[in-house]
């Protein structure tokens, strides 16, 4: 691992040794907050399969049979019929948060308390009613659908992000950071080894002149 | 903070149809290029909070899709069209978890 190009002296160390501290305990937060989000996600995803494999199967019915009602029915007719709704959909939209992130959460709303088959039933035939009914009633439950498949989708990207964050600090600053330290405590111990020995060699050599002064005299 | 948006549904001329009744606003489009159109549209408006895109043409445009989801609003949510499921839909989940548990655990039971 390539250690960081700083001057090996106690302030650089001292300064690294902060970062390592730093970082060691943003590693672990970020690790706890990757935990709990794995956990949450797991539970919304369960949730958003099971709500798409009921949704997916009642919408296809409904799909299907109103494809049969149109197909006996002139289509001007069906169209003439369904252009014009009594109803209108609204969702209210808002932000719920969730690890963080915001996430919606979405509430569907009618507006006017009108009738959902806004036609004469002259024209058109009873199954057209009834897969009409159904398809509306299934609104709540597709925003429904909506809201957690957009939760999951944000969660995933979030999840992913933190994973790239906690490995960045594991695999490269923590590392980088600890080589670093070690090799500036080394080099100062290394530097501090070099000044005891020349002092000891200072001392042998002022030892051995004091000594032949005394011999002259 | 509470606003209202408005959910649209995008599919097939006939499949809409049906949904036009309901309330929600309908866009009929035979292929991924007019839903292309009709999606840029719509978040350039930022008045859509849902937007519902049957499967068949959710497959034909990938590439929006995966940039719509970044954002908070709208939400695209795949829908199965008159002919049944693609199996689309299915595969977004499948593919979120994959990345965000980096294996899939879901549905590896079937």
């Amino acid at each position: 691992m390539a250690r960081l190009a700083v001057n090996p002296t106690r302030m650089e160390l001292r300064r690294l040794k902060e970062r390592l501290k730093t970082a060691v305990r943003g590693h672990k937060l970020l690790k706890d907050k990757s935990d709990e989000m794995i956990r949450q996600f797991m539970n919304f995803v369960r949730e958003n399969k099971q709500l798409r494999e009921e949704i997916e199967q009642e919408l296809a019915e409904a799909l299907h049979a109103f494809m049969l009602a149109k197909a006996v029915t002139d289509k001007q007719d069906v169209v003439e019929a369904l252009s014009l709704p009594g109803i209108e959909a609204e969702v209210e939209t808002g932000e719920k948060n969730v690890m963080g992130i915001d996430v919606p959460s979405l509430s569907i709303r009618f507006k006017e308390g009108g009738d959902f088959l806004p036609y004469s039933f002259a024209a058109t035939s009873a199954d057209m009613d009834t897969a009409i009914l159904k398809i509306s009633e299934l609104m709540k439950r597709l925003l429904q659908l909506a809201e957690i498949e957009k939760t999951c989708n944000m969660l995933a990207d979030e999840i992913e992000r933190n994973r790239r964050r906690v490995n960045a600090l594991e695999y490269v600053m923590i590392p980088q950071l600890t080589e670093t330290i070690k090799y500036i405590l080394m080099k100062l111990d290394e530097n501090e080894r070099a000044t005891t020995i020349r002092l000891m060699k200072v001392k042998s050599i002022i030892e051995k002149q004091e000594a032949e002064a005394a011999e002259k005299k | 903070m509470i606003k209202s948006g408005k959910i649209a549904v995008i599919g097939d001329r006939d499949c809409v149809l049906a949904f036009m009744s309901a309330g929600v606003e309908t866009y009929g489009a035979s292929n991924g290029e007019e839903a292309n159109v009709i999606l840029r549209k719509m978040t350039k408006d930022g008045d859509y909070a849902v937007i519902f895109i049957t499967e068949d043409i959710a497959v034909q445009i990938p590439e929006t899709l995966s940039v719509l989801k970044k954002q908070t609003y709208p939400a695209v949510i795949p829908i199965p069209s008159s002919q049944g499921s693609n199996g689309f839909g299915m595969a977004g989940i499948k593919k979120d978890v994959e990345k965000a548990v980096g294996a899939d655990v879901l549905f590896n039971k079937d």
